[in-house]
C-alpha cells in the first residue's frame, strides 16, 4: 500500500480487500462498551478541514479518537486562512507542531496531492474529499456497504466483488464520489454503470472502465446495488436540466421504480440527500437503503485506513485477546 | 565606430560566411572578410539568426514588478536571442492609453536589451465594453500598430468588428486571445480524458476554435487583418488554414510550449504546467508542428508570462496561469521543428524574425542578414545540449515548465544595433 491515500486508483485490489477486512475488525470494536483501542496512542492526526463537511470530518474524528490517537480540527472559516494563508504554509505550521497525519478536505482537485508530493511536509495525507477529484475514503466504506450486503459479513472476508453489478446515477460531473467509486469497484471486480442525463457526464469518460446509460429504467432490473448521487439544485440554474422536477422524472428513484430493482438489491446514497430531488423519501427511509449504515460503516473503515497507514507493523486489531481476558 | 567580425557562422544554417558589423549595421558579409581593426567572434559551426522578435510578452511592468520588469524582462529577452518584443497590454495600470504604452517604449530604450514595442489593449481596462484611443496610442511616441485585450477575449463580435475596422486607418491589426468565456467559465485545463480523471473544470478546444472562426469570418467581412494569439488546437489549424485559402488576411502565432508539452503533465497537478490556452493533446501537439511547418501557423511567439513563486508553490485551482518562455523559445523549437526535420534555420528564421516583425511592423527588425542592414543578431551553438536550469535565468520569474528537461541549443550572443546584449551566454 501507498504511504499515503489520495486516490482509489492507487489501490490494488489486495489493498482494497485488506483494507475491507480490517474494517470489519474494526467494526467489532463499536459492538463493545468501549469503543476505544490504543492503537495510535501518542500519534497526532490533525483534521485539515477548508470545506465545510461535517459528516465527513465527525466521522474521521470518531475514528481518530478510537484508535486513541490525539486529535487536532481545524477549519479554514475563521482561520488565518481566510486571511491569505497558503495552503503550504498551513501544512508546514500544522507540520511544526508535530503531526504525523493530516487528514485533508479541500475545494480544489489535486490539493491533498500538491501536500503529500510537493516536499511540503512529511506527515502521512489521507484524502477526505478534493474538488471533483476523489474521496477515497467513501469509496471504500461503500465497497464495505456492498460487500456486507451482498456478499456476507463473515461470508466476504478476504473477498472482493466480483460480478456484482453496481450503478450510480446523478452528477457524475461534479462528483468525487462517483469517480473514486469507478475506479474502487473496478478493481474489486464489479460491473459499473453510471446514469446521467448527457449534460451531468464528463467529456472524456468514455476511457472510464465502466458502462454509461441515459436510461435508468432499463438499467435497474440488472442492479445489485444502486447509489444515487445528490444533485445539487443549483445545477439547473447552469442549464444542466431544465427542472427540478423534470430530473426528478427521469432520475430520481421512488418506490416504483425501485420495485425494478432485484429483490436482493439495495439502494445506496453518500449523503446529503435531498429528498425530493433525486431520491423519495419513501425510497430513503426504506429497509433497502443503506444510508445510515453506510455513515456506521464510515467510522470502521476510517479506522482501518488510519490504522494501517499509521499503525506500521504493530499487530492489527488485538481486541479478541482483550475480550478473552 | 566599434567594428565587429563574427567568422565562420552558418548564416540562416547555409554556408560558413563572415559577417562584419560596424557601428550599427552589417558593413559586409562574405568569405574571408578582413578582422583588421575588429573584434572577432569565432563562430564556426554556430548558426547565426536575424535577431528574433516575439509577438507576445508580459513584460509586468508597470503593477506588477514583483514578476518581471522591463529591465529584467529585456534582460531575459537578450539572453534567449531576441532583440525586439511586443509587450503586452495587461499591466496594471492597463496599457491603453498613449501614457502608459509610451511609459514602457521609453523603458525598453532607456534600459537598450532589447527593443520594446508596447501593444495597445484594444478596449478600455481589456473590459470588452469600449474601444480603447487606439489611434491615439498609435500616435503616440510608442507608434502602436498591434493591439490586443490579451488574457481576455474581445468575445462581443460587435466590438470584435469595430475593432477590426478602425484599425485600418492607420495599418493596425488585432492580435485575438480565441477564447469563448462563457464556454470557459471555471476553466482549468484542456477539456478530455484527462479532465475528467482529474476532476478539474474543462477548457474545451470548440471554446477557441468557434472565436477563431467567427473572428476570420468578420475579417473577411470588413476587409481587414486579423492575428491570432497562442492558437493551440488541431481544429483551430483547420479553421486558420481554410481561411487562408479563401484569402482571408490572417495570421497566427503558437507557443513553444504547445509544440512540446500536453495536458498528461497536469497529473502531477503541478501549476507550472497550469496555462492559457491550456496544454492540449498529442493530437493536437503534432498538428500545430506541421501547421507551423506548412506555414498555415506563421510564427512563433513566447507568451512569456512571469509569476512570482508564491502564485504556482500552491493547489493547481489557486495558481496563476503562464510560463515563462523567452530563454528557452529557440531551444524548444530546435527540439520539436529542426531537430524532427520538420523547419531548417532559414525557416526559423522566418517565423521567429522576419514574419513577426512584418506582422508587428517592428521597423528595423526581422532584416535579412546582408550588407546595409540594422546589425541585429544571433549566434546559437546548435550542437549544444544541456538541461534548463532556472536559477540561470536573467528573469526575474523561474516559473518554467522545463525545469531539468535536456534541450538543444544555446544562444552564445546577440547583437541590438551592433551593440552585444549577450556575449558567450553572458549578458553584458
Amino acid at each position: 500500500m501507498q504511504r499515503h491515500l489520495i486516490s482509489a486508483a492507487d489501490l490494488t485490489r489486495d489493498d482494497a480487500v485488506q483494507i475491507l477486512d480490517t474494517a470489519e475488525e474494526m467494526a467489532r470494536v463499536a459492538d463493545r462498551p468501549i469503543k476505544k483501542l490504543p492503537t495510535l496512542r501518542g500519534r497526532t492526526i490533525v483534521n485539515l478541514f477548508f470545506e465545510d463537511s461535517t459528516r465527513t470530518r465527525i466521522s474521521f474524528e470518531a475514528a481518530e479518537k478510537r484508535l486513541s490517537a490525539d486529535v487536532i480540527n481545524f477549519t479554514a472559516k475563521g482561520s488565518s486562512v481566510s486571511k491569505g494563508e497558503s495552503l503550504k504554509d498551513t501544512a508546514q505550521t500544522l507540520e511544526a507542531m508535530g503531526v504525523d497525519a493530516v487528514v485533508i478536505r479541500h475545494g480544489a482537485s489535486g490539493a491533498p496531492y500538491r501536500l503529500a508530493n510537493s516536499g511540503w511536509i512529511d506527515a502521512v495525507v489521507i484524502n477526505a474529499g478534493d474538488g471533483t477529484h476523489q474521496h477515497p475514503t467513501q469509496s471504500l466504506l461503500d465497497a464495505f456497504t456492498m460487500r456486507r450486503r451482498l456478499v456476507g459479513r463473515d461470508a466476504g472476508i478476504g473477498q472482493d466483488l466480483s460480478g456484482k453489478r453496481i450503478t450510480l446515477v446523478g452528477d457524475v460531473l461534479h462528483s468525487r464520489v462517483a469517480r473514486s467509486n469507478v475506479d474502487l469497484l473496478h478493481t474489486l471486480g464489479a460491473e459499473v454503470t453510471l446514469v446521467a442525463p448527457p449534460t451531468l457526464l464528463p467529456v472524456g469518460i468514455e476511457t472510464w472502465p465502466c458502462e454509461v446509460s441515459y436510461d435508468l429504467d432499463a438499467t435497474l432490473p440488472k442492479s445489485d446495488a444502486v447509489m444515487m448521487l445528490r444533485v445539487q439544485r443549483e445545477r439547473m440554474n447552469a442549464a444542466f436540466f431544465p427542472t427540478e422536477r423534470e430530473y426528478s422524472r427521469r432520475y430520481g428513484l421512488d418506490g416504483d421504480r425501485m420495485a425494478k430493482m432485484p429483490e436482493h438489491a439495495i439502494v445506496m446514497h453518500p449523503g446529503p440527500m435531498v429528498r425530493g430531488m433525486e431520491i423519495t423519501a419513501e425510497v430513503a427511509d426504506s429497509e433497502r437503503c443503506t444510508a445510515i449504515e453506510q455513515v456506521a460503516n464510515g467510522v470502521s473503515i476510517r479506522m482501518a485506513v488510519l490504522y494501517l497507514l499509521l499503525g506500521g507493523n504493530q499487530p492489527a486489531v488485538t481486541h479478541t485477546r482483550v475480550e478473552e481476558k | 565606430m566599434s567594428k565587429i567580425l563574427i567568422r565562420g557562422a552558418k548564416v540562416l544554417g547555409g554556408e560558413p560566411q563572415d559577417v562584419l558589423i560596424n557601428g550599427e549595421v552589417i558593413e559586409a558579409v562574405g568569405t574571408g572578410l578582413s578582422a583588421e581593426g575588429a573584434e572577432v567572434v569565432e563562430a564556426a559551426g554556430k548558426v547565426l539568426l536575424p535577431g528574433l522578435v516575439d509577438l507576445h510578452t508580459h513584460l509586468r511592468e508597470p503593477g506588477r514588478e514583483d514578476s518581471e520588469t522591463v529591465l529584467t524582462g529585456t534582460r531575459a529577452a537578450a539572453s534567449g536571442g531576441y532583440t525586439a518584443v511586443f509587450a503586452m497590454a495587461n499591466t496594471f495600470p492597463v496599457a491603453d492609453t498613449a501614457g502608459v504604452v509610451e511609459q514602457v517604449y521609453r523603458l525598453g530604450q532607456e534600459h537598450g536589451y532589447c527593443d520594446v514595442q508596447p501593444i495597445g489593449a484594444v478596449t478600455v481596462g481589456l473590459e470588452g465594453k469600449k474601444l480603447a484611443e487606439l489611434g491615439a496610442m498609435h500616435d503616440s511616441a510608442a507608434g502602436v500598430t498591434v493591439f490586443s485585450d490579451d488574457g481576455k477575449c474581445v468575445d462581443d463580435a460587435v466590438i470584435m468588428r469595430r475593432a477590426l475596422e478602425y484599425v485600418k486607418a492607420f495599418g493596425g491589426v488585432v492580435a485575438q486571445h480565441a477564447q469563448e468565456p462563457r464556454l470557459t467559465e471555471g476553466a482549468q485545463m484542456n477539456e478530455g480524458i484527462v479532465s475528467a480523471e482529474l476532476g478539474l473544470g474543462g477548457w474545451p478546444a470548440v471554446a477557441e476554435e468557434s472565436i477563431i472562426a467567427r473572428d476570420v469570418l468578420l475579417a473577411e467581412h470588413v476587409g481587414s487583418r486579423v492575428h491570432i494569439c497562442h492558437l493551440s488546437t488541431a481544429g483551430s489549424v483547420e479553421i486558420v488554414r481554410w481561411a487562408k485559402s479563401r484569402g482571408i488576411d490572417v495570421t497566427a502565432e503558437v507557443t513553444p510550449h504547445h509544440l512540446l508539452l500536453t495536458d498528461e503533465l497536469v497529473r502531477t497537478y503541478n501549476p507550472v504546467y497550469k496555462v492559457n490556452p491550456p496544454l492540449r493533446t498529442e493530437r493536437d501537439v503534432l498538428a500545430l508542428r506541421e501547421a507551423l511547418a506548412d506555414g498555415t501557423i506563421d510564427i512563433v511567439a513566447t507568451d512569456h508570462a512571469p509569476h512570482p513563486h508564491e502564485d504556482k508553490d500552491c493547489e493547481w485551482a489557486a495558481a496563476a496561469m503562464g510560463m515563462v518562455g523567452l530563454e528557452t523559445a529557440l531551444s524548444v523549437v530546435q527540439e520539436t521543428m529542426v531537430d524532427t526535420g520538420l523547419l531548417d534555420w532559414a525557416g526559423v528564421a522566418q517565423r521567429m524574425s522576419f514574419k513577426p516583425a512584418e506582422i508587428g511592423q517592428a521597423k528595423g527588425h526581422g532584416r535579412p542578414v546582408s550588407a546595409g542592414e540594422p546589425a541585429n543578431l544571433t549566434l546559437v551553438d546548435t550542437a549544444y545540449r544541456g538541461q534548463v536550469d532556472p536559477a540561470g535565468f536573467a528573469s526575474r520569474s523561474r516559473n518554467t515548465p522545463y525545469q531539468g528537461r535536456e534541450l538543444p541549443g544555446r544562444v552564445t550572443h546577440t547583437w541590438l544595433r551592433g551593440k552585444a546584449t549577450l556575449v558567450d551566454g553572458k549578458l553584458t
